[in-house]
């Protein structure tokens, strides 16, 4: 046995209706961790030669939904959702808080592997070894929360009660809204009404595969650990150290909708038209007072509790629910749209959690439409209504006509990459000027003009995981935290854990923690100079293949979106702008610093050192490594 | 001296560090459906602490056919004798709230211990700064306090059904 680990993942062939054990062997553990880099091992040993012809949203791609040996461990559990990304092409490990991944731990399984495509809505039953599909017809077409509700009821009513034996707790949940079923590329896979894997569009990936939702109960212990005292000691320890984050565990990260403008002039406003803004009504104070229901709210394990249920109990918006919002929903769907006011904001939010939509990725595209509106590039008669900076109501019709693929919904249902090319051969012009993407994904709600965030000219342009403010290509690569930098987010989501619990913390206690449990004997030293390489070489050559409907070149396309040439208009950083030379430069030190050339192709010794010969052979066989 | 644990729902985070401290504790292990309170969370947002409150008539103790429960004399926590136990869940069906389960490994009843009068779970919320469960300290039994007791013997579902009239102002459950 492998300690933290139940060493085995569930395979589930959605074509066949077949279910199978696949064993973990200790070695490919030992050096891919879990989540993320499992992924990554997995496509690249399932795929890697034929990965341009493998079609995200075909049958042929896998969605993997892995835990890792911290998961459950580490407070604040999480499970890393993967595959081929329909955004980028390349792997992209979008991980997600949720009782989930605890279940199915305490089921016997370290993740889940689904392949093919069901004839039929499904959705998967997992009670301990007990694995059915079961038909997914009623719910198809629901929204978020009916969803859930559907779910958690049919199975309390089935398990929920056992006579004899007593009561058993609810399932964990995964699940897709509309808009996955409709296979949009910015959907996501959705937990507890709000909470989302957003990158990586792997909600269109269940969709693709006819997947409503995974339901999963265990009733064993979370797998045994190598020194489970110890664990304790460090777990609390960890609980501890968090007691220090009052601004997240106070005000969760929606404190940044003003401050973000206000104070590092790093929020995208009206398309990344400006990245300030002094909106006192942004304020966390007005939500604390007006519509937070519930102050501190978290996962399993969590001590940051950085979510706040808001609610809506009164006026036009009635009913509606969602979290916080938390800072990028609020920037993205509030600031970016021109959307100031609290009860919008949290409407608009939670129709995107209802339909099941990232709220960066489809805040993004329709600050796009937006901006191409106020240009004169589409029109009326285009979009069927005027789109306006700060109409919330026809920002939510829009939202609904992507999540449905309505009318030019079904365009920008395409991502805003995507969305830009069809527009600008449509109508001769030039619309990637204003898509603020890199390499298929919208870039995070934390810009990188004014130099004040803690993103840098690299942060989007060279993370292998593209736009992704998750996993951001800083330099140095050691921070000494396990922290939203690559390197660092790369751990995160391989231990498969929340970052905002680790980010706070010294990075020594979260290695310290991975020994107590697995008994590896993985030090950071280790994770920097072998782990990082290893893994981000792979992910970066998977995206470099990318295909069968989008490729990226190096250099051209790891760069930042035109937008961040633009200077600031406003604010105390008005003028400030992205240095060309001075990200070329950088840029040239972070390949360097993993061991990849000047274009950022993982050099030949450095595949070499990290026995990665089957990489090495691929690049050379596309003519990428000479 | 008798304790007892007083809850307030709506400071609950669900962030379950009561359900890992509890097994780890009586377990040894992380193990939530073995824990001795259990967070239950029908519906995201309401997360209801179910676990023991130690009525004043004590009905799963008396609903025992082979006496394999007992009430401490010091906390006034039920005990459970595992050797006694059959795991027939006679107390289960007892309980006004459906508070104990049959152990989902070694089949007997689980009741919380108060862990001897110094709560693992009371700790870790308090020392969170959740303070969704309280410790209550009583000098000697009051008769107002057993009868009030005996209100949070209910099963989550109900809870959940009240909470979300509170926090929701309807009933989406
Ligand atoms: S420790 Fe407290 S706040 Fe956390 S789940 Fe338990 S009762 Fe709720
Ligand atoms: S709550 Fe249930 S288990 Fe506890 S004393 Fe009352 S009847 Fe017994
Ligand atoms: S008092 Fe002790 S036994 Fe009872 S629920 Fe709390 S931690 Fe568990």
């Amino acid at each position: 046995m492998v300690y933290g680990y139940n060493g085995r993942l569930l395979e589930v062939d959605l074509s066949t209706s077949s279910v199978k054990e696949v064993e973990l062997n200790e070695d490919t553990l030992r050096m891919y961790i879990g989540g993320r880099g499992l992924a990554t091992k997995i496509l690249w040993d399932r795929f890697g030669r034929r990965w341009d012809s493998i079609d995200p949203l075909g049958e042929e791609n896998l969605l993997l939904l892995l835990t890792g040996p911290l998961t459950g461990y580490y407070p604040g559990a999480r499970i890393c959702v993967s595959g081929k990304s329909p955004q980028s092409n390349g792997v992209i490990g979008s991980t997600v808080s949720s009782e989930f991944p605890v279940e199915l731990r305490c089921a016997g399984y370290d993740g889940i592997v689904v392949t093919g495509r069901a004839e039929k809505p499904v959705y998967i039953s997992i009670f301990n070894d007990e694995v059915d599909i079961r038909d997914a017809s009623v719910i198809w077409g629901k929204r978020g929360r009916e969803t859930l509700a559907y779910l958690v009821k049919d199975w309390v009513d089935r398990y929920g009660w056992r006579p004899g034996r007593g009561l058993l707790k609810e399932p964990g949940v995964l699940y897709i809204g509309p808009a996955g079923e409709k296979m949009v590329r910015t959907a996501v896979v959705m937990s507890k009404w709000t909470h989302a894997a957003g990158y990586g569009g792997y909600g269109a990936v269940m969709g693709s595969k006819n997947l409503k939702a995974i339901v999963a109960k265990g009733t064993n212990p979370l797998p045994e650990v190598k020194d489970i005292a110890e664990t304790e000691r460090l777990i609390r320890e960890v609980w501890k150290t968090h007691l220090g984050f009052n601004n997240l565990r106070y005000r969760g990260t929606s404190a940044g909708f003003l401050s973000v403008a206000a104070a590092t002039s790093s929020e995208p406003v009206r398309n990344w038209q400006e990245e300030w803004h002094d909106r006192i009504e942004a304020s966390t104070a007005y939500y604390e007072a007006r519509l937070w229901v519930k102050r501190f709210w978290g996962d399993f394990g969590c001590a940051i509790t950085c979510l706040k249920i808001a609610c809506i109990r009164s006026g036009r918006f009635r009913g509606c629910i969602t979290d916080n919002p938390d800072y990028e929903m609020q920037a993205y769907l509030g600031s970016n749209l021109g959307i100031f006011d609290p009860d919008s904001v949290v409407y608009i939010c939670s129709q995107a959690d209802e339909l099941g939509l990232c709220g960066i990725q489809t805040g993004n595209v329709l600050g796009f439409a937006a901006e191409l509106y106020e240009k004169g590039i589409l029109d009326e008669s285009d979009i069927g209504f005027p789109l306006r900076w700060g109409d919330t109501e026809a920002f939510a019709k829009l939202m609904h006509m992507i999540a449905y693929r309505d009318g030019i919904g079904d365009i920008l249902a395409e991502g805003t990459y995507r969305a830009a090319k069809i527009i600008s051969s449509k109508k001769g012009v030039d619309a990637l000027r204003y898509a603020v993407q890199v390499k298929g994904v919208a870039v995070g709600a934390h810009g990188i003009r004014s130099g004040l965030d803690y993103t840098m000219e690299t942060s989007y342009a060279c993370s292998t995981q593209a736009g992704d403010h998750t996993s951001v290509a800083n330099i140095p690569l050691r921070s000494g935290r396990v922290d939203l930098r690559e390197s660092g987010a790369l751990f995160a989501d391989s231990a498969v854990l929340c970052a905002f619990n680790s980010f706070s913390v010294e990075g020594e206690l979260v290695f310290r923690l991975l020994d107590s449990v697995t008994g590896f004997g993985i030090t950071m030293d280790d994770w920097y100079n072998v782990y990082v390489p290893r893994i981000l070489s792979i992910q970066r050559a998977l995206l470099l293949i990318g295909g069968p409907d989008a490729y990226w070149e190096p250099i051209k396309d790891d760069d930042n979106p035109p937008r961040f040439y633009e200077p600031l208009p406003s604010g105390f950083k008005a003028k400030a702008v992205v240095d060309r030379g001075k990200f070329e430069n950088l840029r040239r030190e972070y390949f360097e610093s993993l061991g990849w050339d000047e274009r950022g192709i993982p050099r030949l010794d450095t595949l070499v050192k990290l026995g990665l010969m089957d990489v090495a052979d691929e690049l050379k066989r596309r003519g990428l490594l000479g | 001296m008798p304790i007892w644990i007083a809850r307030d729902y709506v400071r609950c985070s669900g962030c379950r560090k009561c359900e890992i401290v509890c097994s780890l504790k009586h377990e040894g292990r992380i193990w939530p459906e073995a824990s001795r309170i259990r967070i239950f969370m029908y519906v995201p947002g309401l997360e209801v602490p179910h676990l023991c409150t130690q009525c004043v008539d004590y009905p799963c103790v008396n609903s025992c056919p082979f006496k394999a429960l007992s009430i401490d004399e010091n906390t006034g926590a039920v005990r459970v004798d595992k050797e006694k136990c059959t795991g027939c869940g006679k107390c289960i069906e007892a309980c006004p709230g459906a508070v104990p389960f049959i152990h989902p490994r070694d089949g007997y009843a689980v009741i919380c211990d108060l862990c001897g009068g110094d709560p693992e779970c009371v700790k870790v919320c308090e020392e969170v700064g959740y303070n969704a469960l309280i410790l209550v300290k009583l000098e000697k039994p009051r008769l107002d306090f057993d009868i009030l007791k005996k209100g949070y013997a209910r099963k989550p579902i109900d809870v959940t059904k009240d909470l979300s009239i509170l926090l929701y102002g309807e009933e989406v459950v």
